[in-house]
């Protein structure tokens, strides 16, 4: 089919196809960066913890009323801990429990640097601290990969403001990667901070996530310790452990334990007893909400391209129903006219996709230095244009179709 | 006239009704998605206390030097031995430390459970100087700051709760064990952005329910409830924290004018002269005293979601304007023999502008009233998308009704301008020779 008689028609319409060129190649362009901000969100929220996350949750308590400086402040702070822990592992529905400062995802990061001489003052790689008991890695289903578990005598009490500076440490594998490039982390001394005591690495889980998915501890977010320490203090969590099936009853089950033990104790009712899927969910939040938005935006905006389409097509075919009439009556086929609209189409579209592709890219510079997010991929690009060819043909087909049943007769018409 | 072309409007708004449908659909999804992502852009943009943002100076000093701090910019807390020494000094009229703590609220009645209250640590200053509505009392004095008293400001969700609602100054209230006075009811009160808390709310969270003397809560040595953060181990106990470079801690002042503004300033360059004097700086001066504004703006406290949210909906209008163009134009120049006539029987340009303006705009209120409709939708949807926290902040007010039937109408306009122009343009004498 010759093109040159299209170009001329289009000449004699030429806002209109400028506009639905423009309208397309503005679509192009969001939808391209929509779809790729959907996915980057999306891939965050897949991320593994590292941890088996079915059957697990997490309870927060707080003790108002008591000291907590000094030796018999911490002595007493430590007696309570060990109570609720042991009333919490006798529960019939509880597999495993310990106490800590924070879980993964719990958005509550302890950071420090692990140096590798005793008077590297944060040289070290970064790395956020998780406080736990010989408990811990069968609590939240870790995989130990090289070394051992804490024994229990290594455990020792900790309060808030005690230093991070244990005598043993297991840290997971991409941290022992950044320490140790050439491999084999165990028995390596670290240091935490300046003129701490030595540090030995015994263990390195597979891997084990932070407690923040925020971007400012995103460089280290799979650089994490887990200390040998009891978190005796007057807020604390307890991760739990539920026997198969039995989360929902253990759920119930350890804060009615611990108010037993100490009715005293404030556990928040709003997050204070949370599964690990609602700790998820709450870090995720914003993630999900900006995909769901961003693919809501996607969905409405290929309708409005498409009906705009659809109007200006059939706005056209309605204007030369005379003209296609003389073609038909010249010996023109059905068919001939059908893929005459068609091939109009195709023409506007690969225009305004030639050009949004450009805007496409422009916006996602643009959006990478005002709001750091990563370069647009090509194949998004071509994704797009895909999509907006076939919507750009799926809508014209309807008035084109039209147009091929316009019967000869109407040539004589005025 | 107008009457008459309004009916000519609708007319021929009438005879197209697929294409008038497609615009006004246009219309409304393009303004509905604006206004809903731009009600949770103001509330988080907003400022949150107008009528003094620009005598409200947070500020700041750099005890960390250039190897622990970003981008050359001064920790956005304070250490308590800073903040202490700023309060002894006295240089503003009003000043406040404060930090976010957690009481628990032990019930007179044994067999309920204790609930924890968000709280703040707080000088008395803070109550006037935030413009803090009171029902009942007043804050508590500055000799009960000096004397760390045991005395509370409660909200009135918690007088509610625990009063019934009744004058409660005076009564007593265990909290964490303790007994407390309060000195005074305020309302359900709370900056939103809460610029003095910005570090460990990012702005936005659940309201307080009480206020205590901060120089009690130091006695009592409460942990902060928020951030802290240390550039060098503290060392062991409270006294220990207390004296070390950790910080954890917000200061607010309240200067009348720029001339205050400026001598505190200098005030707070002199401080820390002499704390280099004294051996405990080894860098150069680097003090900020940013107004409410400037401080939103510096800790970045529009989420970048509400922003990126905010471009795309923007975006997504512009199409459907660029849409709404392409179907007017369509739908005038259909007209064209019809403006021939017009035109050919006296009718001026200027009267065909003002005919199809109208009829845009007939679409344009339609248009609006549709996406007013979508907005509250949107509104009532915003928590499957933002934080919630931040989602109950949008709300459809009768500002935001007004600006969607505005946006709505001048957008419109905006787009049929072009093809009102074109239907303009239409030379009579041709429109009738062709047919």
């Amino acid at each position: 089919m010759a093109i040159t008689p299209i170009i001329v028609a289009l000449r004699r319409h030429k806002a209109g196809a400028l506009l639905i060129g423009l309208q397309i190649a503005l679509t192009l362009a969001i939808v391209c960066n929509a779809l790729f901000i959907i996915t980057t969100r999306i891939e965050r929220i897949g991320r593994p913890t590292g941890i088996d996350e079915a059957n697990l949750f997490k309870v927060s308590v707080q003790r108002g009323g008591l000291p907590s400086d000094g030796e018999a402040a911490k002595a007493r702070l430590d007696a309570d801990v060990r109570t609720d822990l042991a009333a919490i592992r006798a529960l019939p529905d509880v597999a495993d429990a310990y106490v800590t400062n924070t879980l993964p995802l719990a958005n509550s990061n302890w950071t420090g640097w692990l140096g590798q001489t005793p008077d590297g003052d944060k040289v070290g790689p970064s790395t956020a601290f998780f406080l736990g008991d010989e408990h811990t890695l069968a609590t939240l289903g870790l995989h130990l990969v090289e070394g051992r578990n804490f024994r229990p005598e290594e455990v020792l009490p900790h309060s808030l403001r005690d230093r991070v500076a244990p005598a043993q440490l297991i840290i997971s594998k991409a941290l022992a990667q950044k320490l140790y490039p050439d491999g084999d982390a165990i028995g390596k001394t670290v240091y935490v901070g300046p003129s701490a005591p030595p540090t030995r690495i015994i263990g390195v889980v597979d891997r084990l996530q932070s407690s923040t998915v925020q971007a400012w501890a995103e460089s280290f977010a799979w650089q994490t310790s887990i200390v040998p320490a009891r978190f005796s203090f007057t807020y604390r969590t307890y991760a739990i452990r539920a026997r198969p099936g039995r989360l929902d009853a253990a759920m119930k089950a350890v804060p009615d334990a611990l108010y037993a033990v100490d009715p005293q104790r404030v556990i928040p009712e709003d997050d204070g007893v949370l599964s690990f899927a609602g700790i998820r969910a709450r870090a995720y939040r914003a993630d999900r909400g900006m995909a769901i938005l961003m693919g809501a935006v996607c969905v409405i905006l290929l309708t409005v391209t498409a009906a705009g389409v659809v109007g200006l097509s059939s706005f056209w075919v309605g204007q030369r129903r005379r003209q296609i009439g003389i073609r038909r009556a010249l010996g023109a086929t059905r068919r001939n006219i059908l893929n005459y609209f068609l091939a109009e189409n195709a023409l506007i579209t690969v225009g305004g996709v030639l050009v949004g592709a450009l805007m496409a890219f422009a916006i996602n510079a643009w959006l990478m230095v005002q709001f750091e997010l990563a370069r647009l991929s090509v194949n998004y690009v071509l994704a797009g244009i895909v999509a907006l060819i076939v919507l750009g043909q799926a809508s014209a087909f309807a008035p084109a179709l039209r147009a091929s049943h316009i019967p000869p007769v109407e040539a004589t018409r005025s | 006239m107008f009457g008459y072309y309004f009916q000519l409007g609708l007319r021929s708004l009438r005879r197209n009704p697929i294409l008038t449908a497609l615009m006004v659909m246009a219309i409304g999804f393009g303004v509905a998605a604006s206004m809903t992502t731009y009600s949770v852009f103001r509330a988080t943009s907003r400022n949150p206390i107008p009528q003094k943002s620009a005598q409200l100076f947070h500020p700041a000093i750099d005890n960390w030097g250039p190897e622990d701090t970003e981008k050359g910019e001064p920790p956005d807390s304070m250490t308590y031995k800073d903040v202490v020494a700023l309060m002894r000094a006295h240089k503003a009229p009003r000043q406040t430390a404060l930090y976010p703590i957690a009481s628990a609220l032990i019930p007179d009645d044994p067999s309920s459970l204790p609930q924890r209250q968000g709280a703040y640590a707080v000088y008395t200053d803070f109550f006037p100087m935030f413009d803090v509505p009171f029902i009942f009392g007043k804050p508590w004095s500055a000799e009960e700051d000096e004397g760390h008293a045991a005395v509370v400001v409660i909200s009135k969700k918690l007088n509610d709760k625990v009063f019934g609602g009744a004058n409660s100054v005076g009564k007593q209230l265990n909290l964490d064990g303790r007994l407390y006075v309060v000195s005074g009811v305020i309302e359900d009160w709370d900056a939103s952005p809460r610029f003095f808390d910005l570090v460990n709310t990012g702005g936005f969270d659940k309201g307080a329910q009480l206020y205590m003397p901060f120089t009690r809560a130091i006695e009592l040595q409460k942990q902060s409830n928020g951030n802290n953060n240390c550039n060098s181990d503290p060392g062991d106990g409270w006294d220990n924290y207390l004296r070390s470079e950790c910080i954890w801690l917000a200061m607010w002042v309240e200067l009348p004018d720029a001339a205050a503004a400026a001598s505190y300033k200098q005030f707070l360059t002199n401080y820390v002269d002499e704390q280099r004097k004294a051996g405990r700086f080894r860098w150069p001066n680097n003090v900020r005293l940013r107004d409410v504004m400037d401080f939103l703006d510096a800790e970045h406290v529009v989420p970048a979601e509400t922003q990126i949210s905010l471009f795309v909906s923007l975006g997504f209008l512009v199409i459907c304007l660029v849409n709404t163009v392409g179907l007017l134009l369509a739908k005038f120049m259909r007209r064209a023999p019809e403006i021939g006539v017009r035109r050919a029987l006296g009718a001026s340009r200027k009267e065909i502008y003002f005919q199809f303006l109208l009829e845009a705009a007939a679409v344009g209120v339609a248009g609006g009233v549709l996406g007013l409709l979508l907005t509250g939708l949107g509104v009532m949807g915003v928590g499957l998308v933002f934080e919630p926290a931040i989602a109950r902040l949008a709300t459809l007010d009768i500002s935001l009704v007004l600006i969607t039937l505005l946006v709505a109408v001048a957008a419109t306009l905006l787009a049929a301008f072009y093809p009102t122009w074109r239907a303009a343009q239409v030379q009579p004498a041709w429109q009738l020779k062709s047919n």
